[in-house]
């Protein structure tokens, strides 16, 4: 027989088990759903291991596996928690704009170099904050899009919407998003650090 | 004539499908004039950016499973 070409499933947990968390914990928010999911892939990667060519390198192998297990989490979600009307609603409460659709208040200059923000890790923490703060529909879109790079057809599969329904939720989450790192990084004065 | 809040959701929009000649023209045209909305745009560009970099930080060391939950893991695939 032909030695299988991975390590020893037995060093699996040390070898991948962190990386394989860190990647499950972006895109799902929530540590338990993360073990989770973890734990299956492993299981899965256990199972089918003599289909581990090589050809690859083990981690990218057990992450495309990973990557099946959250897609299939978020199908789960959105047959159990479908859209609601506040989901589609265009803006969120108070509205950033007047009657005749104009800024009521415009976005703050965020000023400095984008690029040195994004080296910064309490920025990217609070960018963490703000997606967690979205609502499940709204986060899980937006991760299918921004994170993963899914084009729109796909997430409207994975979420079983409609394309336009997807157009104003990855609408809504951005703007969201904007607000949320507007207040909480950028207008923050330098008073009140924490 | 696009309103701001018309031009918000179709810069979101362009990030996801082109948009028909016409809309895109009129969203330009806006923006030229517009110091919010083209504020808004450029806004937008840095948090697709950031996102991109927040997805690569889990190549690098931080947060990590607890002993629990790799005990767990270690058993379960011990008695699969």
């Amino acid at each position: 027989m032909e030695k299988p070409a991975g390590s020893n499933p037995s060093d699996w947990v040390d070898r991948h088990g962190d990386y394989l968390f860190r990647y499950a914990m972006l895109r799902l928010r929530d540590r338990s759903t993360a073990e989770d999911l973890v734990q299956e892939t492993f299981l899965a990667a256990f199972k089918d291991r003599a289909s581990f060519s090589g050809n690859s390198s083990e981690a990218t192998w057990l992450v495309g596996i990973l990557k099946h297990k959250i897609a299939d989490h978020f199908r789960r979600q959105a047959r159990e928690a479908p859209l609601e009307d506040g989901d589609l609603r265009e803006q969120s409460d108070p509205s950033p704009f007047d009657g005749s659709g104009h800024w009521a208040k415009g976005p703050t200059d965020w000023g400095g170099n984008p690029a040195d923000l994004y080296r910064e890790k309490k920025f990217l923490d609070q960018l963490t904050k703000c997606l967690s703060g979205l609502s499940p529909n709204h986060a899980n879109a937006f991760t299918l899009r921004e994170i993963e790079g899914e084009d729109t057809r796909e997430i409207c599969k994975v979420l079983n919407i409609s394309e336009t329904n997807l157009w104003v939720i990855l609408h809504r989450a951005r703007m969201q998003l904007r607000r949320c790192l507007e207040t909480h990084w950028f207008n923050k004065s330098t008073g009140e650090e924490s | 004539m696009f309103s701001c809040k018309d031009v918000t959701r179709l810069v979101s929009e362009s990030m996801d499908h082109s948009l028909p000649l016409g809309k895109r023209i009129g969203v330009r045209v806006h923006l030229l004039m517009c110091k919010f909305c083209a504020r808004y745009e450029r806004q937008l560009i840095v948090i697709r950016e950031a996102v991109r970099h927040l997805a690569a930080t889990v190549e690098k060391p931080g947060e990590t499973l607890s002993e629990e939950a790799k005990e767990r893991i270690r058993k379960s695939l011990r008695n699969p």
